[in-house]
């Protein structure tokens, strides 16, 4: 009894933990991607609120929760008041198996630092990727308007071409680990990272990630200059932020799962485990503000083009090749 | 389709920008750091004097009638020596658009552009400038034209009547 109670306490512990760090990351986040967008052109971005406007998140939380909440007169209402905590949701939802740090000894029990280590954790994230489709699709449906409609339509086709060629992509992962846990792959890379032994899957993982995150060269969902704002474009107050937050957590999460599959998770000499995991998330997420600085959108064929046509038969093959060799090798 | 070209071509994209990253922000951060204009600068308008230190003004409308959103209204007066003068001359700032046809249809180049650009106000009754609120004590722009002396000065003797008159002026080369 008392165990299952432990056990249950240092579940709660490490669930508060990870949304408080990753509400906050995800929030600061976005004062970091306008900062670094802004040093990109060459102007200083928010710098008004705070020293170095480090307080502009709260006060975005705070306009964006004044501001009034509206359903279009013609919505479907109840849809249009879910989807947008559903995309929060799903992004927040994976973030549990994620593997963080190795197991932590304290008061003689061992603490794996993953709130939970499913065997299945590789699939369960990508399972949830593709749920994260849902609260688009719900969202622009159910505002009842063009525009939204258009973008949760480009949003759908986008996410489930580019879910092929990352599921593609993880498969030398989980080859090389011989499980889908999280934990485990992590622990197959404690010589080398994947992306050493699998640059070409990384490289694929990544441009899949990018377009799964729905940002810049793969933002066609919420394409400003064709479609308003697509799929969020009926949302305002909150409702928006939620979409916002959602796509930031996002970003924070597929970092975290670049990090897990390929960049050796907590592995890294000198610095205490935790902190390179940090650091890699981080250095993801500055990869995809950099990018978002560099690279223009995609026109519609051309993202298909991209995803159907190139990116899925090099994975097949990346597949098929990384299969031949571990069995020549016979690792 | 050159993929090689199409690789390099995207990684190239990202050193630029990287390398923007450590430029130094071209912002002027305007409440702290202030931009000074150029001394041709056309922001506010200003009346300006004559050498004398006499208003050059001499209220004949052409300002008003030039204006396209009608900010500008005065009243003519006339002084014992047969000069004329705006008895009240008005602005209304909140309506101006800053295109400059008032300055450029004074005859006597009272009126002018000047580069004082902050005219912000909370209360638009306060952007409503009186004749006292834009004379300035200088002649602007080109400090030593003298209207009346190229005019005539007075109405008693007409034009070429006068010992300190000059000549007409010249209009190509009336570059202010």
């Amino acid at each position: 009894m008392t165990e299952l109670l432990i056990t249950a306490t240092l579940i709660l512990v490490k669930l508060i933990l990870i949304f408080a760090v990753v509400l906050s990351l995800a929030a600061y986040m976005v004062l970091a991607e306008r900062k670094i967008l802004g040093r990109m052109q060459l102007r200083y971005g928010p710098n008004r609120v705070g020293p170095f406007g480090l307080c502009q998140p709260l006060a975005d939380v705070i306009k964006l929760l004044t501001k009034e909440d509206l359903v279009p007169a013609r919505a479907d209402r109840v849809m249009f008041l879910i989807a947008p905590g559903m995309a929060s949701l799903i992004a927040l939802l994976s973030f549990a198996v994620v593997p963080f740090s190795p197991p932590v000894t304290l008061f003689g029990r061992e603490i794996p630092m993953v709130v939970c280590d499913l065997n299945i954790g590789l699939l369960y994230f990508l399972g949830l990727s593709s749920l994260a489709v849902y609260s688009i699709a719900l969202g622009g449906w159910a505002s009842n308007s063009k525009y939204a409609l258009l973008g949760a339509i480009r949003g759908l086709a986008q996410l489930i071409s580019y879910e092929l060629s990352m599921g593609l992509a993880v498969v030398p992962v989980v080859l090389s680990a011989k499980s889908f846990s999280l934990t485990d792959i992590v622990l197959s890379q404690a010589d080398w990272p994947n992306m050493v032994r699998h640059p070409v899957a990384f490289v694929i993982f990544m441009i899949s990630v990018m377009a799964e995150s729905k940002r810049t060269p793969f933002d066609l969902p919420e394409g400003e200059n064709e479609i308003v704002a697509g799929y969020h474009t009926e949302y305002s107050g909150m409702r928006f932020g939620l979409f916002f937050v959602g796509e930031y957590i996002n970003v924070i999460i597929l970092g975290a799962m670049v990090t897990v599959l390929f960049l050796g998770g907590w592995h890294g000499p000198l610095l205490p485990p935790i902190v390179w995991f940090a650091l890699k998330v981080l250095a993801v997420a500055f990869c995809f503000i950099w990018t978002r600085g560099t690279l223009p959108r995609l026109r519609y064929d051309q993202l298909m083009h991209f995803g159907w046509k190139f990116l899925i038969p090099v994975a097949l093959a990346n597949v098929l090749v990384t299969g031949a060799v571990m069995l020549a090798i016979g690792s | 389709m050159n993929l090689w070209r199409d690789i390099k071509g995207t990684l190239q994209a990202y050193a630029v920008t990287f390398g923007y990253l450590f430029r130094k922000p071209t912002t002027i951060q305007y409440p702290e750091e202030k931009r000074t204009p150029a001394p041709r600068y056309r922001a506010r308008m200003v009346l300006t004097r004559d050498p004398d230190g006499r208003e050059r003004c001499v209220a004949c409308h052409l300002c008003s009638a030039a204006c396209p959103v009608d900010c500008i209204s005065m009243q003519a007066a006339e002084a014992p020596d047969g000069r004329r003068y705006a008895a009240w001359f008005r602005i209304n700032f909140a309506r101006c658009i800053f295109c400059g046809l008032c300055a450029e249809a004074c005859p006597t180049l009272a009126i002018q552009m000047s580069p004082e650009y902050e005219i912000c106000k909370r209360d638009p009754l306060s952007l409503v400038y009186e004749k006292e609120d834009l004379l300035i004590d200088g002649g602007g722009k080109d400090s030593d034209y003298d209207f009346y002396r190229h005019a005539g000065i007075g109405v008693a003797n007409r034009r070429g009547g006068n010992a300190d008159e000059y000549g007409p002026v010249d209009p190509g080369a009336l570059v202010p």
